[in-house]
């Protein structure tokens, strides 16, 4: 099996609003597959449909040929333990330590003796170098540690697939440049298969094997980085080089201006 | 006019779906299969809503009781029946106050926190982070709080009442100096365990899984923001206080009626 | 706080809520374990109970010595027919001895009178589940006023 996961033809509406029309997507087994787009256009939302957290309105999500959608409630639960998804927020438990928080998935799953746990979670934390860092509350982190805690948690149960919401959101340079070595590292020495949703255009297209752009409710462009680099789309050429000014909006959608102000 | 039928409908659609979510949620919190560390939870928290509440559900059953045995003795002494104050003190305690006093304290300090710390936890994605892991929300969260709250709230209503009929014996026979055999023989023979003490305990049950219910769905179902979560607790402790009032007279019909 | 010592706390609620109902139970109500033992039946027909209740109090001299266990009706002659649980501990009592319904103060609730026959050498004692037959009937009140109506009318007719 080439394809670990599989977007179909999925329509995804929230309250009259359309965020998704007919969108398909792949995502190949062991590559890091980005899907940029700029901000609002629902990657977050794509995430949590891939994860089964929503349900679309149309169409189906395929994870490793089994259809996330149509799964029961259990079943869907057996899937996700073979998924991990890096909040943007982190989604730390803060009342617990950082080695807790690790170990929280471990515990919930597996009936492994305290030993083979610590050693386990001090790997993980090891592997996002916070291992000196396992007796601190969650809430005594930097953001950019608390997401390489929350990093070492979803990987804690060894997923087949990493999903990252926004990686790369308002980190400093150097945890930008901690981040990124790290998404590869994971990806090779795991074996994982990841799926980067962001907005930085240029380090993904640094680590990426394959890259989506979406933009109005579809996706606009795909291929290699250095295809996406020498697209042609005006929208694309955008996006890519942050112009103020082109194809894609500025304004979330909304009526004239000028006719707004003198209704008011 | 067709505006305020229009809303109304659309108004008891709302209800209908909620109380279907609420129901939902209940359903699968519940069929959890019993486990160690299930069990364990579920004991942290009757630590967290049970002992927790000791404090207030002492001291306001201290001053309940004895309240009620001043004003009682106030108005029994102008008939000569002072003797029939451990009567009333014990039977309005036992049938009423004990189980509604605690479940509108219960709702205002346990289901308060309960709203509040599982809309915090939906509103900083923890819920959904645990989903991610395969960790069901509604068994791991949902069903220990449940279990916990229901166990906790009987208890707590029994420790109410006895601390109430002490303090209700302090103000009757160590102050206004009535018989103290007369006080509780007469007290005596008028409770009956199942009328009054199970009867009683019934009620405390039934309020207490309103109350845990309607705490947990109102954090579960919380909008994700400061505004929401403060909203969301307030909605937890008027309408668990409202609901545990109308059932009281519902159930008092059946029982007493 | 550790594990430990929140199972802790939790061990003494639970055994603090315990000792509360053991103590509402023994305490308020005031029940006995040996209430129920040494208890015996007796059955009582009336012509009409008035307002007597299931567990109405059966007095001898003020002495409460039973409660009425139940009430139901003879399908035969179709009188009440009451049955009494009576305390073992104040002894039985002659089959001559009679029941009557009375009214405690003017409008108090109502209860059994019980007043012992006298006891002779071929008298027995009333036994479990013997039936007394020399009853008096509740007054009612409404039946009391109707016959002082008709007598009054009679006198006006003379």
């Amino acid at each position: 099996m080439d394809h670990l996961v599989e977007v179909c033809g999925l329509h995804f509406a929230r309250q009259q609003r359309v965020l998704f029309e007919d969108l398909n997507l792949t995502v190949r087994r062991g590559q890091i597959t980005a899907i940029l787009g700029p901000s609002g256009i629902g990657k977050t939302t794509l995430l949590k449909l891939i994860g089964g957290q929503l349900t679309p309105t149309q169409g189906d999500v395929l994870f490793a040929g089994q259809s996330v959608t149509h799964a029961s409630r259990p079943a869907l639960f057996k899937m996700r333990r073979k998924m991990g998804l890096l909040f943007q927020s982190g989604a730390l438990f803060p009342e617990l330590t950082v080695f807790e928080n690790v170990a929280f998935p471990l515990r919930e799953h597996t009936r492994l003796n305290e030993r083979v746990l610590r050693t386990l979670v001090l790997m993980k934390l090891e592997s996002v170098g916070l291992r000196g860092a396992q007796h601190l509350l969650a809430t005594e982190l930097s953001g950019g540690m608390a997401r390489r805690v929350a990093l070492a948690r979803a990987t804690a149960l060894d997923p087949e697939l990493m999903m990252y919401d926004e990686p790369f959101a308002g980190q400093d340079p150097i945890s930008m440049g901690v981040l990124l070595k790290l998404i590869r590292d994971l990806n090779q020495s795991l074996g994982l298969t990841s799926i980067v949703v962001s907005h930085d255009v240029k380090e993904v297209l640094e680590i990426a094997d394959y890259v989506y752009v979406l933009a109005e409710k579809k996706i606009i462009a795909e291929g290699s980085p250095q295809a996406i680099k020498i697209n042609s789309d005006p929208r694309l050429i955008q996006f890519i080089n942050g112009l103020p000014n082109g194809p894609v909006p500025f304004h979330y959608p909304v009526s004239d201006f000028a006719k707004d102000v003198m209704l008011s | 006019m067709i505006d305020a039928i229009q809303q109304l409908g659309q108004r008891s659609i709302s209800f209908v779906l909620r109380l279907g979510a609420a129901g939902t949620m209940l359903i699968s919190a519940l069929f959890t299969k019993p486990t160690l560390k299930w069990a364990r939870l579920v004991l942290l928290q009757v630590y967290q809503l049970g002992v927790l509440s000791l404090p207030i559900i002492v001291v306001a059953g201290l001053f309940i009781g004895m309240v009620l045995g001043l004003q009682g003795y106030n108005v029994l002494i102008n008939y000569g029946a002072e003797q029939s104050l451990g009567t009333m003190v014990a039977l309005s305690l036992l049938r009423e106050l004990g189980p509604v006093v605690t479940a509108l304290l219960f709702a205002g300090r346990a289901g308060s926190a309960l709203t509040a710390e599982v809309g915090l936890m939906k509103a900083t994605e923890q819920l959904s982070s645990m989903e991610m892991m395969a960790v069901d929300p509604l068994k791991r969260i949902i069903a220990p709080r449940f279990w916990g709250g229901v166990l906790a709230m009987p208890m707590l209503a029994f420790m109410f009442s006895l601390i109430a009929i002490w303090g209700g014996s302090v103000v009757g026979v160590n102050w206004k100096g009535i018989d103290s055999g007369g006080f509780w023989s007469v007290m005596q023979a008028s409770v009956d365990v199942k009328l009054d003490i199970v009867y009683g305990f019934i009620k405390s049950a039934v309020f207490a899984f309103v109350i845990v219910w309607v705490a947990l769905y109102n954090g579960y179902y919380a909008k994700p923001s400061s505004a929401g979560i403060s909203e969301a607790t307030t909605r937890t402790v008027v309408n668990a206080s409202l609901l545990v009032l109308a059932l009281d007279f519902i159930l008092t019909i059946f029982m007493y009626g | 706080m550790s594990e430990k010592k929140i199972h802790f706390a939790v061990g003494c609620f639970i055994l603090a809520s315990c000792l509360a109902l053991v103590l509402l139970v023994m305490q308020v109500a005031g029940f006995s374990f040996s209430r129920d033992q040494g208890s015996y039946t007796l059955l009582a027909k009336f012509d009409n109970i008035g307002g007597l209740k299931v567990r109405s109090p059966v007095k001898l001299g003020g002495v409460v010595v039973g409660r009425v266990e139940a009430i139901t009706l003879d399908p035969d002659s179709y009188t009440p027919l009451v049955t009494l649980k009576m305390e073992q501990k104040y002894g039985y009592y002659p089959e001559t001895s009679s029941l009557s319904i009375l009214t405690a103060g003017l409008l108090g609730e109502q209860f059994i009178g019980l007043r012992p026959g006298f006891i002779d050498e071929d008298i027995e004692l009333l036994a479990d589940g013997d039936t007394i037959y020399d009853t008096k009937s509740a007054l009612v009140l409404e039946d009391l006023i109707g016959q002082f109506l008709f007598s009054m009318q009679d006198k006006g007719k003379e």
